[in-house]
């Protein structure tokens, strides 16, 4: 247990760090990161680490959005067929 | 972190996701009016985020929480959408931080983020965050690979 716990933190419920297996998974989301990844050596707070998830999983479910109205206007205007898909599928594997 | 199975998933999603947006296109719309267009995005966006979680299918709790919307959304229930569920008391943080506290603040951000984190404990929460993290980036990935396709 680490005697780093703050005095003034009675009634301020945080969740410390102090646990061996969060830090492991904070450290883990933070190679998942591509703003953070890499960033090994320089240790970054574990509220920077989900910060950033946060901001990178709106980033991502925008992009979702985005490529869905994309796709739903390039689909209107194509004729794909499943040879089509069959090419795209070779091309992604 | 590199997950063995990552590039199956990859390949499963693709399958999964491009046979759903060939049922899409095959029922071409009388017009192609802008509701039509917007009624696609939708069907298209649903189809993506549910091929990604049958292929992960009920191993993970997003996966299914994810599982689950679709089908109540699909039978016109309303409650589920609005659902946010604070594992811990929204307490904000009155004290000075540190460099390495997560405030409750931000572990309740990222659980309004992550499908069906609702009610664990931080560590699940991390791991399952983790987890989804990579199945939506591949998810975009894919998308991109497609969209860029159907695009020249």
């Amino acid at each position: 247990m680490s005697s780093r716990r703050s005095r003034s933190n009675q009634q301020s419920s945080t969740s410390r760090i102090t646990d061996d297996q969060i830090a492991d998974l904070i450290s883990k989301l933070q190679q998942l990161i591509p703003e953070l990844r890499g960033r090994r050596f320089n240790k970054v707070s574990a509220s920077k680490v989900l910060q950033e998830t946060c901001n990178y999983i709106r980033n991502l479910h925008r992009e979702v959005d985005d490529l869905s109205d994309r796709l739903s206007e390039l689909l209107a205007s194509t004729e794909a067929d499943s040879e089509q898909a069959a090419i795209i599928r070779s091309l992604l594997m | 972190m590199k997950n063995p199975s990552s590039s199956s998933v990859k390949s499963r999603f693709t399958r999964r996701f491009l046979r759903a947006l060939i049922k899409i296109n095959r029922q071409k719309p009388s017009s192609s009016s802008s509701r039509e267009i917007f009624l696609r995005y939708r069907r298209i966006r649903i189809a993506a985020d549910k091929a990604m979680a049958c292929v992960i299918g009920s191993r993970r709790a997003w996966s299914r929480a994810v599982l689950r919307r679709i089908k109540n959304q699909k039978r016109k229930r309303l409650a589920d959408s609005l659902r946010r569920s604070n594992g811990i008391h929204g307490m904000k943080k009155m004290v000075a931080k540190e460099e390495d506290e997560i405030s409750y603040e931000q572990e309740n951000e990222l659980r309004k983020l992550v499908p069906g984190v609702g009610a664990m404990d931080l560590c699940s929460m991390l791991d399952e965050t983790a987890h989804y993290v990579m199945c939506l980036a591949t998810q975009v990935q894919v998308m991109r690979k497609i969209v860029d396709f159907y695009s020249t």
